[in-house]
């Protein structure tokens, strides 16, 4: 695993007072965590081997269902696996195994038909509970409507805390140092594409979306040309961007942060070039966010032609709004 | 039944055609054309592997170094293409058409003819795919999936439209061979019941083929027809939902997916109560989940679709039939460890790359069902951990059934044993490199990692730089493969007995190695013993 800082917001209570040799089991402990249940830490870092937790009151619940879900499958795997070896080692020709004849056992086929259906009875409650609260996206304080390009992702902010935003509408697309060092033969070395000492190579846009933490977010999704998909993984989803289609899904993050993630569907040559990059602050540095970027947008003259269809209220069209500009 | 065979050894008239065209262009033969198929789908597994070589290659480390983006995006759309339609999909009818007619003691195909057109369509439908390669424009780099709107920004649509629509002709012709010949061919007293589960699984595996391969025809003529006769099926601007192609994509694409295991699962039903020395376990029970699993792949189609933004009743719909089909694909695994448990077993390789099929298929199995739930799927979906899924289930899945059945019947094919040593090699090099090539890309997945992209943040490079390792190795694997193949074929000294392995049973074991080249043209009498793996007693 590689340096403290991804760890930001794991065990920390009981760090402070921990001796060397504890701090090195803690440490050997929490690699072996990391295979099963992972650490909670913002975006990919090497040797990552399980999903994110998340930064949203919702991400929980697909980590949790990965979980559970791998842990289940493990413990199946360990049990079938095991009696394959079992008898791959008892009954073997050359340990004089002599064949035997039944073919047919109708309690333990019983039995292993019933077990697994109990297990997905399981399972199932569970992840329809967070499919649910997934699909809700009532009571939002807040409303950003999201456009896929190729390639890159147009975001507007149509609604805050009940009152329609105008005008604050732009493009965000993928960093100028990542742009360059990622054509062919460009000679430059994508390990030196930092921000401060995080690598963000690829994962990095000109103009980031800001957002406000505790504040129920609804995005409303949409494309101007092929599909793409908008996917934050600290937020737990992804959501197909689909010409003449608004999807909707919401997010509530929960602290601030920077989050980072791509366009997950794939839209043509540049598909592994259209980043996603969040910027969580608190409610009142959004508000004043907010009102800077109406300010410089608002009285200037005439909006630039792109932004001119933006919608001005929080009622979105829910069709054909993906075709205007 | 010994008598029969040899009486049609001796008979001069069914030896095979003299002339090299007579005998490979024209043939009507089922042997002959199976060996097509499985040389046909041979070479096609070799030019799909240098598409993943290629792919491996350029995600060896971050930063773009060999190829274009789109020319990344050709490859993992032909690469797709290739190996579905041109390497798992025939190397199955060509099992099926030189195993079945001797499985059933039938003479031949039902249709020897439309055996041979069915054949002789797919070296021109691939050679129509591939050379858009080499067109100005590219080839298709939409995907395997060709999702509109994408896709019908490719020049070259009409090409791979017209190479689908071949490969489906194709594939329906065979389906309905298979059919023919198993419902009217059969010698008497081979009841349905009595049949190889091999046997059975194909019998289902046509009836899904002649059932969706239309669906997809479908499917891509409205995408001509949208690109170039002015339609809107998909096009929002004329009122049209890119949706709908999904929809109608994955109900060809679900059954699909069987179509590509469920031989497998008759391959495997073979195999292991050979070298177990048992009769299979459950074989009713083996049958009923096969017809479940088909039934249950026309009802979960959209499990590969819930990042579209369906309501959510359909969401838990989808949900709840996808993870139903892990009760008969469990009760398939359960029921091979039982045919082990209790047998007398010996490992040579087809047994080897069998047991392998067990283990990395159900590991294959464990993700999908990860996958059907939708709060999870909502962060699999696109990603490397669905790539490594798939590649689970299809490569150490149906890949590995079908090495396991090319040394299971290879010595009954030429006559002549195959190195066991190098066989051996093979499958040891094989399992290793193909998890070095495949587990970590869970992984990459789970860490965020989209698929389909040529190029990828540092965090992910570690893990991409031991699988491309593990690739190449894996591909390196293969050429020993080939090499064990040519050298059974043509310089083996070892000669098949007839039964060639020691615990197998069936019709096929009752013929010389090789059978003669019209075999069964009287029908066998069925001795109940004689079909240990068919056979019920209970
Ligand atoms: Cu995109």
């Amino acid at each position: 695993m590689t340096s403290g800082s991804i760890r930001t917001d794991a065990p920390r209570t009981h760090r402070g007072r921990t001796a060397g040799i504890r701090r090195i089991v803690a440490a050997s402990l929490a690699l072996v965590l990391a295979l099963g249940a992972g650490l909670a830490q913002a975006d990919p870092h090497p040797w990552q081997l399980n999903m994110t937790r998340g930064s949203t009151t919702w991400s929980g619940e697909a980590y949790f269902l990965n979980n559970v879900a791998l842990g289940v499958c493990v413990v199946i795997g360990v049990l079938v696996f095991g009696a394959m070896f079992i008898a791959m080692f008892r009954f073997r020709k050359s340990r004089g195994a002599v064949a035997e004849k039944w073919s047919h056992n109708t309690t333990v086929e019983i039995i292993w038909t019933a077990i697994p259906v109990i297990i997905l009875v399981v399972l199932a409650w569970m992840s329809t509970g967070g499919l649910v609260s997934f699909a809700n996206t009532t009571g939002a304080q807040m409303t950003v409507k999201v456009t896929g390009y190729q390639w890159k992702w147009r975001y507007d902010y149509v609604d805050y805390l009940g009152k329609p935003v105008s005008k604050v509408d732009y493009m965000s697309k993928l960093d100028a140092l990542s742009d360059k060092t990622r054509q062919l033969d460009s000679g430059m070395d994508p390990y030196a594409v930092k921000t401060g000492d995080e690598n963000t190579y690829l994962l990095n846009v000109d103009k980031p979306l800001v957002l406000p933490i505790h504040t129920k977010i609804r995005f409303v999704i949409t494309s101007d040309d092929v599909i793409h998909s908008w996917w934050v993984p600290e937020f737990g989803w992804k959501m197909d961007a689909i010409p003449g289609i608004v999807n909707t899904a919401w997010t509530n993050i929960s602290k601030p942060g920077t989050y980072r993630g791509q366009c997950a569907e794939l839209c043509g040559q540049d598909h592994g070039f259209m980043p996603i990059v969040v910027k969580a602050v608190s409610p009142e540095d959004f508000a004043k966010w907010l009102a800077a970027q109406q300010q410089a947008n608002a009285p200037a003259a005439p909006a630039p032609a792109a932004s001119a269809a933006a919608p001005a209220t929080a009622q979105v069209a829910p069709a054909g709004s993906g075709e205007h500009g | 039944m010994a008598h029969e065979a040899a009486h049609d050894h001796h008979d001069d008239h069914h030896h095979a055609p003299q002339g090299f065209f007579q005998r490979w262009v024209m043939s009507t033969n089922h042997k002959d054309i199976g060996t097509l198929y499985l040389i046909f789908s041979l070479t096609m597994f070799f030019i799909g592997g240098s598409f993943a070589m290629v792919i491996r290659a350029e995600l060896f480390k971050p930063g773009l170094q060999l190829v274009q983006p789109y020319f990344f995006n050709e490859m993992t759309t032909m690469h797709a293409l290739v190996m579905i339609f041109g390497a798992i999909m025939p190397s199955f009818v060509g099992l099926g058409n030189w195993m079945i007619p001797l499985m059933i003691g039938a003479p031949d195909m039902a249709l020897p003819r439309m055996n041979n057109l069915s054949f002789w369509i797919l070296p021109f439908a691939f050679a129509l795919l591939l050379s858009t390669l080499f067109l100005p424009g590219g080839g298709p780099a939409g995907g395997w999936t060709m999702y509109p709107p994408l896709s019908l920004q490719s020049g070259s649509l009409a090409y791979a439209v017209f190479a689908i629509h071949l490969m489906g002709i194709s594939s329906i012709m065979g389906a309905i061979n298979i059919i023919a010949t198993i419902l009217n061919m059969r010698a008497p007293g081979m009841d349905l019941l009595k049949m190889p589960v091999f046997v059975w699984s194909w019998l289902i595996t046509a009836f899904l083929l002649i059932a969706v391969m239309p669906v997809l025809a479908g499917a891509v003529t409205m995408l001509l027809t949208d690109k170039y006769f002015g339609t809107s099926f998909f096009n929002p601007h004329g009122g049209g939902d890119p949706v709908l192609y999904q929809h109608v994509f994955w109900f060809f694409g679900h059954p699909e997916v069987y179509i590509m295991i469920l031989p497998a699962f008759g391959i495997i039903s073979e195999i292991i109560p050979t070298f177990a020395r048992k009769p299979i376990f459950g074989y009713r029970a083996m049958v009923y989940a096969i017809a479940c699993i088909a039934f249950l792949s026309f009802i979960v189609w959209a499990h590969h679709m819930f990042a579209v933004g369906m309501p959510v009743g359909a969401d838990i719909f989808f949900m709840y039939a996808t993870m139903l089909i892990a009760v008969p694909t469990g009760v398939k695994v359960f029921n091979w460890v039982a045919t082990m448990w209790g047998g007398s077993m010996t490992f040579e390789t087809p047994m080897l790359f069998a047991i392998a099929f067990v283990i990395l298929f159900t590991i294959g199995g464990f993700s999908g069902l990860m996958l059907a739930l939708v709060p999870a799927d909502f962060q699999y979906h696109d990603t490397y951990f669905v790539v490594a899924h798939f590649h689970y289930v299809l490569v150490t899945g149906a890949a590995f059934a079908i090495m396991a059945a090319t040394y299971y019947w290879l010595p009954k094919w030429t006559g002549h044993m195959y190195s066991e040593f190098w066989g051996k090699v093979h499958f040891w090099c094989s399992v290793v490199f193909v998890n070095v090539l495949f587990f970590p890309q869970h992984f990459l997945g789970l860490a965020g990692m989209p698929r389909r992209i040529p190029d990828y943040n540092v965090a992910f490079a570690d893990f991409n730089m031991i699988s491309s390792i593990g690739g190449f190795l894996f591909g390196a694997s293969q050429l020993i493969f080939l090499g064990v193949i040519v050298h059974c074929a043509f310089f083996s000294k070892k000669k098949a007995t007839d039964r060639v392995w020691e615990g197998a049973r069936g019709l096929e074991w009752t013929l010389p190695s090789p059978p003669p080249h019209h075999s069964f043209t009287v029908p066998p009498v069925v001795h109940d013993e004689e079909l240990a793996h068919g056979h019920v007693s209970d």
